[in-house]
């Protein structure tokens, strides 16, 4: 048996080996100094890793919170919905009341699933399993780790998202070409829930503040004018609600679903982006101060 | 040979408590070099900060030519690094385990296929290749952290506390292990709490006491300055000890009493031990030892290195 270093230089032969490291992971994009300490580029490195973890687990872990939105569309949309009729939905046209949550549980969840893994996920990994820190001994830098983690997150919402999607079509619930639409803005509903779960995760050290990230979404859930307009409460409540991320999602769903496209879409859309850009700066530097400080 | 690490007055401070306090180092490549000091000494902070993952606030340090605190991912690009405590990816298999941590250097699939199944024959884990990781044991864990941490071809290898909690079986392979290492070229940074490990596996130590070094040297060196070649350890029971030894004056070079038994350094421990028992003193157990490097450091420091 021999040591690994003495077969050094046949090991390299024509793969890319270590000696390559390092001009491999910048793909020749010069970049400026502050970047290439915060990151190497090979955020796909992380994905995979994600992948072959998804691989390894059992699908009905990953099904189980897919069922929650589905359940109160049943529940709430066809069962309550026999009760109410049709409501007024976006630019005034009347609509169903089942197709009216439709689009909101759609954005819930898109919104569950980026919870789920940019959380508790990101919880374990953190505190527990010590992965970022394993991951930060090698050339990974923060930023590669922090994208590549909200990315795998935004995914399993975007799973969530595409399953109900398929749920609310089968329906019936789905009238407008621009529905279609819907698929994106599930992904950037996710993006911003999976960028700012992890970075608000990243400051948490125990299971009882871990409870407070339920304790914050169900009332956004319950409230965010998922089931009715937001019309019925005082003004100063509305803007406390309308500041909350839900609300912009379910709007943006919501307008999406009937095709009623205007510039408050746009608004809605980038709240979202800025909510992922301030996430993922959060995140990258608290993996820094965790792990390279 | 050249020096792949450097340091100069090296520091670190956490808010009052200043963990290391301006330590020098320069280790040559290929050479085997210990850090030996006991539980928080610095030894692990030092560690860190050439592993290119903790800042140093103050003093100079090099690795490879560069500065880890400024190029981090470059420096650790040629590190590997096995920590205090395992964190192998318990969520992937333990061949997997190998692979997806080349995978965070940037290397080739096609390189990882051949280098995983050499690594895994270095770490006596092939049987185990498609095994969850939770299933090894602690001594196949930290093969692995080795396994994985040698899979980008390091040219330093930074091992924290390699054997801490393994029992005396797999501390044997484990230092096989890291000598076949050493023999191939690899240059090894050990910290230690263990006077046995660092006697086995370094070249060259410093010996760290609150974040200072006490003294360095090969530890065949560092036993020759600090200490006489042999020591007789006598038991006269706990009560005892410290009432007996006013009657060991001029017995050996000097001596030392601990808690549970005496020190007696003398260059013939049996002659020692003779003259102890020509006047009239009887210990409960008698050993004459070869000194080491736990002498070493009860010498420096008058504390034991494992309290």
């Amino acid at each position: 048996m021999s040591a690994p270093g003495q077969e050094r230089a046949a090991g390299r032969g024509e793969h890319r080996g270590p000696g390559d490291a390092t001009a491999a992971a910048s793909h020749g994009i010069p970049r400026p100094a502050w970047l290439s300490s915060l990151a190497s580029g090979n955020v796909g490195a992380v994905l995979e890793r994600g992948f072959a973890v998804v691989r390894n687990q059992n699908w009905m872990v990953l099904a189980s919170g897919f069922f929650e939105p589905v359940f109160y569309l049943l529940a709430m949309g066809i069962g309550m919905g026999a009760l109410v009729g049709t409501v007024t939905g976006p630019g005034g046209q009347p609509v169903e009341y089942a197709a009216y949550i439709a689009p909101a549980l759609l954005a819930t969840s898109a919104m569950n699933g980026a919870i789920y893994d940019s959380t508790w996920n990101v919880f374990f990994k953190l505190r527990f399993a010590k992965l970022y820190q394993a991951m930060l001994q090698t050339s990974l830098g923060p930023l590669d780790v922090a994208l590549g983690e909200i990315l795998m997150a935004l995914f399993r919402g975007f799973l969530y998202a595409l399953g109900f999607l398929g749920v609310i079509a089968a329906l019936g619930l789905v009238t407008s070409w621009w529905s279609l639409l819907m698929v994106p803005a599930a992904v950037l509903i996710a993006l911003g829930f999976a960028a700012l779960g992890m970075g608000v995760t990243s400051y948490l050290t125990s299971f009882q503040q871990m409870d407070l990230i339920n304790f914050a979404l169900l009332p956004m859930f319950l409230f965010s004018a998922t089931l009715y307009p937001i019309a019925v409460y005082p003004e100063w409540i509305q803007w406390a609600i309308m500041a909350m991320p839900l609300w912009h999602g379910v709007e943006l769903m919501r307008q999406l679903s009937v095709g009623h496209v205007d510039a408050l879409t746009g608004v809605h859309a980038l709240y979202f982006v800025g909510m992922t850009l301030v996430g993922l700066v959060l995140t990258t530097l608290r993996l820094r101060a965790l792990f390279l400080r | 040979m050249p020096a792949v690490i450097t340091a100069r007055g090296l520091r670190k401070t956490y808010g009052d408590f200043t963990a290391v306090d301006g330590i020098d180092l320069d280790v040559e490549a290929g050479e085997s070099f210990g850090l030996l000091g006991p539980n928080g000494a610095g030894k692990s902070t030092t560690m860190r900060m050439i592993g290119g993952t903790l800042d140093r606030d103050g003093g100079e340090l090099t690795v490879l030519g560069l500065d880890p605190g400024a190029q981090g991912p470059q420096v650790r690009a040629h590190l590997g690094v096995v920590p205090q405590q395992d964190n192998l990816d318990e969520e992937l298999r333990v061949r997997e385990n190998i692979v997806m941590y080349g995978r965070y250097f940037g290397l080739s699939r096609a390189y990882l296929v051949d280098k995983s199944a050499e690594l895994l024959a270095f770490a006596q884990l092939e049987a185990k290749a498609r095994d969850k990781v939770s299933a090894l044991s602690g001594g196949m864990k930290r093969r692995l952290t080795i396994a994985r941490g040698l899979v980008n071809e390091p040219r330093i290898l930074l091992l924290d506390e390699p054997t801490t909690g393994l029992d005396p079986q797999a501390r044997h392979i484990l230092w096989d292990r890291l000598f076949r290492l050493k023999e191939a070229g690899t240059t090894l940074v050990v910290t230690t709490h263990f006077m046995d490990e660092a006697e086995q596996l370094c070249d060259r130590l410093i010996v760290v006491d609150h974040g200072r070094i006490m003294a360095q040297g090969s530890p065949s060196s560092l036993i020759r300055e600090h200490s006489t070649r042999e020591v007789l350890e006598l038991r006269f029971g706990s009560a005892r000890n410290a009432s007996v030894v006013a009657q060991l004056d001029g017995v050996g070079e000097r001596n030392e009493v601990l808690p549970d038994r005496i020190l007696v350094y003398a260059h013939d421990g049996e002659a020692a031990l003779e003259e102890v028992t020509s006047r009239g003193l009887h210990p409960v157990t008698s050993l004459v030892r070869r000194a080491s490097l736990e002498d070493v450091f009860l010498r420096l420091t008058g504390r034991s290195l494992v309290d």
